[in-house]
């Protein structure tokens, strides 16, 4: 990669490190078409007790950043370029039995759909002791006493009774409970969730965020909370990084990105959600074109084919052949300049999402 | 489960009423009368009159078939040749022997090649398959796929005759097949088996190979075993306790299957190593238009396929805990 695509570091706060810092991160595929870059040139930290929300489409590199975080990628196919730092210690390079040690440990998961996550084929008492008896040590009956104290937590009713269940035989938000304390077993640090909320209804999903805000508060645990629902991350999140083919294209705070968004992807995102409080026949404007092929992306800025503003950049066809950066903190890959990133805005984007 | 077996036994014995009804109909459809090979070089209607009679094909189907059942469930002693308990097939047109007789004289031998084979393609199928998910895309996958590939395509009458040319006749490397009895003496039980097993099992341990290695690959992409590796579980124990486990089901299944089949009689191996099991009775019964031998041999092999199939459902309980409950 040519330095025009890297991105300056997040400088950290004097004192304490950051509990996870990506670097630069590069994922690529080899598949029968050619090389997937599905992470192109990411960086971003978060901090202990925190909450970075990950927005994006479906292909964005949202998960791939994650799974690469864990190192469950399948190194046969995958290249990994760049540096993850989980306190300090660097992940790429790592070696696979190290890696163990701190999944489910120092560093957990929560997948989106809690069906197939879990097996059909021991309990979930069984399933949620495993990890502890394997990172403590500890006997079966005091993995099993720790299993039935974190079904208690997450909310699940007679937990010493439902311990003993299979998942097929908990409801939807019960398995996500469940996945949960499996995730939290151990205390880790840092807590991967990947759409926890997606395949829940929307009741459930209230309940099942609160709990993770609850448990954050309770254990300290950094989060990095994946999701495609802006809605979602407004509650969740403490910063938000938006995606868009394999890198970041905007972050700052909540409130900084959802009241005041920079990028046109941004604002793309936010007019195409129904908002409850609009007019009735204000249209939902999705971003017109589709996501691009990862397989050979678009030059320059990865969103400039399907972006309305790219004519309004001085300097013809800048968008096409330049790369825009996104600068530390509170930023945004745009050539347009900060005066016409907050006109364009508030002139013609704020209107129509009928924010006051 | 009781009520489930119970529903099963009762199930698979009308399957094996209507199969002997089927068999029954389609022996008297073809243009064939056991009586005339009987008969003999000085055979004259006289003959032939009384050679049905003997044999109570005079009567008419619906009766014989009525005494047959009738038979089969209290047994006789309406038989020239001598008292027939229950279950009674009657007399081998051929032989003169009670068939239930020689079903229980042949069932040894089949016994004894299908678990021996079994035992051999089990372990050296599934361990080739299981090797082969573990390193998949590496050299060690490529051969055992390729391998299996030109085996499963082989065919036991090809490579029988073959083994035995060259294994037995022109190295004497292994003993002629014959089947022993094992409680008389194990070793030669043992060797007179080694070749039927080995050639047996080379086909089925192929195809053994190819499906442990795909439904190991497959069950390896499932979310739940992404998960335990997310936990910090080993490879190891996430591939032989999280993967292995769904991989169960579709090998119990073909198992249970293939089991069955052959305990019915490996007929194309028995034939090939001239074993006298099951599969050679069948075909001496086709050959003789023998039809108490006939159904005998057809009732025996289907009530084990059925066996195994009633078998295997229970299995799935076993392996799959959301089956327990429907």
């Amino acid at each position: 990669m040519t330095t025009l695509t890297k991105e300056a570091g997040v400088p950290s706060p004097a004192g304490a490190g950051p509990l996870l810092s990506v670097r630069d991160l590069h994922v690529s595929f080899k598949t029968e078409d050619g090389i997937v870059r599905a992470v192109d040139g990411l960086s971003f930290d978060l901090m202990r007790g925190r909450t970075l929300g990950i927005v994006g489409e479906s292909g964005s590199g949202k998960s791939v950043t994650n799974l690469t975080v864990l190192g469950l990628h399948n190194p046969m196919f995958t290249t990994v370029e760049g540096e993850i730092l989980l306190d300090g210690q660097e992940l790429t390079t790592a070696r696979e039995s190290e890696m163990e040690k701190l999944r489910g440990n120092k560093m957990a998961m929560i997948f989106q759909d809690p069906l197939t996550a879990l097996s059909p084929y021991y309990t979930v008492g069984r399933q949620i002791a495993e990890p502890y008896m394997k990172h403590n040590g500890a006997s079966k009956r005091a993995a099993w006493d720790r299993t039935v104290e974190m079904l208690g937590k997450v909310g699940i009713p007679h937990p010493k009774e439902r311990a003993k269940d299979y998942p097929h035989q908990f409801s939807g938000g019960m398995r996500q409970r469940a996945m949960i304390a499996m995730a939290l077993v151990c205390d880790p640090d840092l807590l991967i969730a990947d759409e926890p909320t997606t395949a829940l209804d929307v009741t459930v999903q209230a309940q099942i965020l609160d709990l993770l805000k609850d448990l954050q508060q309770e254990f300290g645990t950094g989060i990095v909370f994946i999701t495609h629902d802006l809605g979602v991350i407004a509650d969740m999140a403490d910063d938000i990084m938006v995606m868009y083919a394999g890198s970041a294209v905007e972050r700052g705070t909540v409130d900084e990105v959802l009241r005041s968004p920079q990028h046109p992807y941004t604002w793309g995102l936010l007019n195409s959600m129904p908002r409850i409080d609009s007019a009735l026949d204000t249209p939902l404007s999705p971003i017109p074109g589709t996501p691009p092929s990862l397989l050979n992306p678009p030059s320059g800025c990865r969103f400039h084919p399907r972006c309305t503003f790219q004519d309004r950049v001085s300097g013809s066809g800048r968008c096409a052949s330049e790369r825009p950066l996104l600068a530390p903190d509170r930023a945004s890959a745009c050539h347009l300049t900060a005066e016409q990133k907050r006109t364009i805005f508030i002139d013609e984007i704020k209107p129509r999402l009928g924010q006051g | 489960m009781l009520r489930f077996l119970v529903r099963r036994f009762l199930g698979a014995v009308v399957i094996l009423f209507l199969l002997s009804i089927v068999t029954f109909l389609m022996f008297f459809g073809m243009p064939r009368d056991p009586a005339l090979l009987m008969c003999g070089k000085t055979c004259n209607p006289q003959s032939l009159a009384n050679i049905h009679h003997v044999l109570g094909l005079d009567k008419s189907v619906p009766e014989q078939y009525w005494i047959f059942l009738h038979n089969l469930v209290t047994g006789s002693d309406q038989f020239a040749q001598g008292p027939c308990p229950a279950p009674c097939f009657g007399y081998s047109y051929h032989t003169n022997e009670q068939v239930w007789g020689t079903l229980m004289d042949r069932l040894p031998t089949t016994v004894s090649l299908t678990l021996g084979g079994a035992v051999c393609f089990l372990i050296v199928g599934l361990g080739t398959g299981l090797l082969a998910a573990w390193r998949r895309g590496t050299l060690i996958d490529k051969a055992a796929t390729a391998g299996a590939m030109v085996l499963s395509s082989m065919q036991i009458y090809f490579l029988g005759p073959l083994a035995l040319a060259i294994l037995v006749y022109q190295t004497h490397w292994f003993d002629k097949p014959a089947y022993n009895d094992f409680t008389a003496d194990p070793f030669t039980w043992f060797t007179g088996l080694i070749l039927p097993w080995v050639v047996l099992s080379t086909i089925f341990a192929a195809q053994y190979t190819r499906m442990a290695r795909s439904s190991m690959i497959e069950q390896l992409q499932e979310e739940h075993v992404r998960t335990a590796r997310a936990k910090g579980m080993s490879r190891q124990y996430v591939f032989f306790r999280y993967a292995w486990r769904g991989s169960l089901i579709p090998i119990v299944t073909i198992f249970g299957i293939d089991l069955g089949a052959l305990l019915g009689g490996a007929i194309i191996t028995e034939y090939t190593f001239s074993l006298p099991g099951l599969g050679q009775l069948a075909v001496q019964s086709v050959f003789f238009s023998d039809l108490p031998l006939l159904l005998g041999v057809m009732l025996f092999s289907a009530s084990m396929i059925l066996l195994f199939n009633i078998i295997v459902d229970a299995c799935y309980a076993f392996i799959d805990p959301r089956v327990r409950l429907a």
